[in-house]
């Protein structure tokens, strides 16, 4: 998707200002770095005014957890989670595998009722609202709170179908052609698809298949979009691709990002969370703050040692 | 350290013996069966092919064997298929619905599936039992296509069943997941993703559990439809005949005559098979194309 215009005018490639020497080296392979010193883009992302309307650093809880555990059957998988997602901003959640980012990331949209076995115990408020109280729709809550999964999971049908699956089960009485399209814009897809849009969804690439998700995110205009590990099946331009997505679709939406990728959560976050998980593999939350703070001045050491790639 | 050249050459050699042993075994385990099929149809053709004609197939049963046909027969049977789909399928599917979308895990769901497995596998004269009792007596259908249809539905539910929970089975967790992450209900995510995605493998299966069902005899001697029928059926409560009960009538008599017409309904039910199964084939080979994009 090299295409500027629909970055918002932002090029991702030309920031590459020698800030980024002052950043700690976070990899074992500098090689990625040199083309996009992370620091440096996300406080390009943080001073950018569009990128947060109205409140930039004071940016109001959008999801909050307290004193959140996680079981599944008697199996602890997180332990007194209690974070903060501030509204219209990317938040990352980093960690070593296993530790419960996903988990974490499906707690929010209640994606993990379905696991039978799986309890909640402590309280996850969105817009001040219990998600967990009785009597909540956990479709109501989908349907507010998109959800893009590692691997992209087009539906077998065409990419038309794709976008206008969510506004149809959700009974929109919209313009369809028009919300398809507009879906495809904002997720950068427009451009490659729109002579095509009754071809079947599977003939596109990993990268167009896992932007066609984001658009189907988007067509049901959601307020938060929860992203596990959207770029771990891709290939570096395809992984580009949606970062530069995820940094414009920041104008409008609040991110949460789970990913292994630590210069991704670098590069694309304003916000990140540090998991790990203790000796009965109970993950739990060692630190939060401005990604630029955990990643130059990490308060824990824990946290210095998994962004230096000393361990996880 | 290097390994010596050839160092496992006498293993190598007698892995490799081994080998064609095994193939030998079960390409004769595969020949075998055809051997045995191709002698049974050679048979059935050499006895039946000059008694099968236009006329065998319009003719109504008869006491003289020239004048006989399978007419009824023919119009009995695809009677009681069409009701036997009508009532086997949406029982078959919706039971396999449940037990993989909905069933919660527990041990009474697990005794429930095991036994439908059981099911599948009871002797049909068992089914033709329960149709006597509960279809012919108890409900007094008597011994209508309704009564056989919901009799041969009771035997081949089971397969349906399994054959749609595979077909459930195998459609990928992560199109629920993603129909449910923009808000679809349970029932949304099964009617416009599970079983579109489920539809070849459940017809597939439906279609190879009727052809089963079209060969039955056992149940439908029970429920007594072993009668001289020599009318095509005109509403679900008529008495009727189907291929192999006329085939099995015929075997019974003592005429040689009568022992080639069974011969010739042999080639005419196996035909009709045929057919089903091609369709199966066809069908599922359709919808895969379609799914490839």
């Amino acid at each position: 998707m090299n295409n500027p215009e629909k970055t918002g005018g932002h090029n991702p490639a030309s920031i590459t200002t020698p800030k980024g020497a002052e950043a700690p080296d976070t990899s074992p392979d500098g090689s990625e770095q040199q083309v996009e010193p992370r620091i440096t883009i996300a406080e390009d992302l943080l001073e950018r005014p569009e990128s947060a309307p109205g409140a930039v650093s004071g940016a109001s809880a959008k999801l909050v957890t307290k004193d959140m555990h996680f079981f599944y059957g008697d199996f602890r998988a997180l332990r007194n989670i209690s974070i903060e997602i501030p509204e219209n901003r990317v938040t990352a959640i980093i960690g070593p595998s296993g530790c419960g980012k996903s988990t974490l990331l499906r707690c929010f949209n209640r994606m993990n009722d379905s696991i039978s076995g799986a309890r909640l115990q402590g309280q996850v408020l969105f817009n001040n609202m219990d998600l967990y109280a009785p009597g909540v729709d956990p479709t109501e809550i989908r349907f507010r709170i998109g959800m893009v999964f590692q691997k992209p999971n087009p539906f077998p049908k065409t990419i038309y179908d794709n976008v206008a699956f969510g506004p149809r089960i959700n009974g929109f009485k919209v313009d369809m052609d028009q919300l398809v399209e507009e879906s495809l814009r904002r997720a950068a897809l427009w451009d490659e698809v729109k002579g095509r849009l009754k071809d079947r969804a599977l003939t596109l690439s990993g990268g167009q298949q896992q932007r066609l998700c984001i658009a189907r995110t988007l067509a049901v205009q959601p307020e938060v979009i929860l992203m596990d590990e959207p770029a771990s099946a891709l290939d570096p331009v395809a992984t580009q691709a949606i970062e530069d997505l995820i940094r414009v679709l920041t104008q409008r939406y609040t991110i949460v990002i789970v990913t292994h990728n630590i210069q991704q959560a670098a590069r694309i976050s304003h916000r990140t969370i540090f998991m790990t998980m203790g000796d009965d593999r109970a993950g739990f939350v060692v630190e939060t703050g401005e990604t630029r703070q955990v990643f130059t001045v990490p308060k824990d050491e824990r946290t210095e040692a998994f962004i230096t790639g000393r361990f996880g | 350290m290097a390994l010596a050249p050839g160092a496992f050459a006498r293993h190598r050699s007698a892995m490799r013996k081994r080998a064609a042993v095994f193939y030998s075994l079960i390409l004769t385990a595969t020949l075998l069966g055809l051997v045995v099929l191709a002698v049974l149809i050679v048979d059935v053709f050499r006895d039946g092919a000059r008694w099968l004609d236009w006329d065998f197939i319009t003719s109504f049963p008869s006491r003289f064997p020239a004048r006989a046909g399978i007419k009824s027969a023919i119009f009995g049977t695809i009677w009681l298929m069409g009701f036997t789909a009508l009532f086997a399928f949406p029982i078959g599917v919706g039971t396999a619905i449940y037990l993989e979308e909905y069933a919660p895990r527990h041990w009474l769901i697990q005794i429930l599936q095991l036994n439908i497995a059981n099911l599948a596998g009871v002797p049909s004269i068992v089914y033709g039992i329960l149709g006597l009792t509960l279809f012919v007596r108890a409900m007094s259908l008597d011994r209508s296509i309704l009564a056989g249809a919901l009799t041969i539905a009771l035997l081949v539910l089971p397969i349906i069943i399994i054959a749609a929970r595979e077909a459930i089975k195998a459609v990928p967790n992560s199109l629920r997941e993603g129909s449910y992450a923009l808000g679809a209900t349970r029932w949304q995510t099964i009617w416009h993703l599970v079983l579109p995605q489920a539809l070849p493998g459940i017809l597939t299966g439906t279609i190879l559990a009727l052809s089963r069902g079209i060969g039955e005899t056992a149940p439908l001697l029970m429920i007594g439809a072993l009668t001289f029928i020599a009318f095509t059926p005109a509403s679900p409560l008529d008495p009727f005949t189907v291929l192999p009960i006329q085939i099995f009538n015929w075997t019974g008599r003592p005429q040689d005559e009568f022992r080639g017409l069974a011969a010739a309904g042999i080639i005419v039910l196996l035909g009709i098979l045929l057919l089903m199964n091609t369709g199966a084939v066809l069908l599922r080979n359709k919808f895969q194309r379609r799914d490839e994009g």
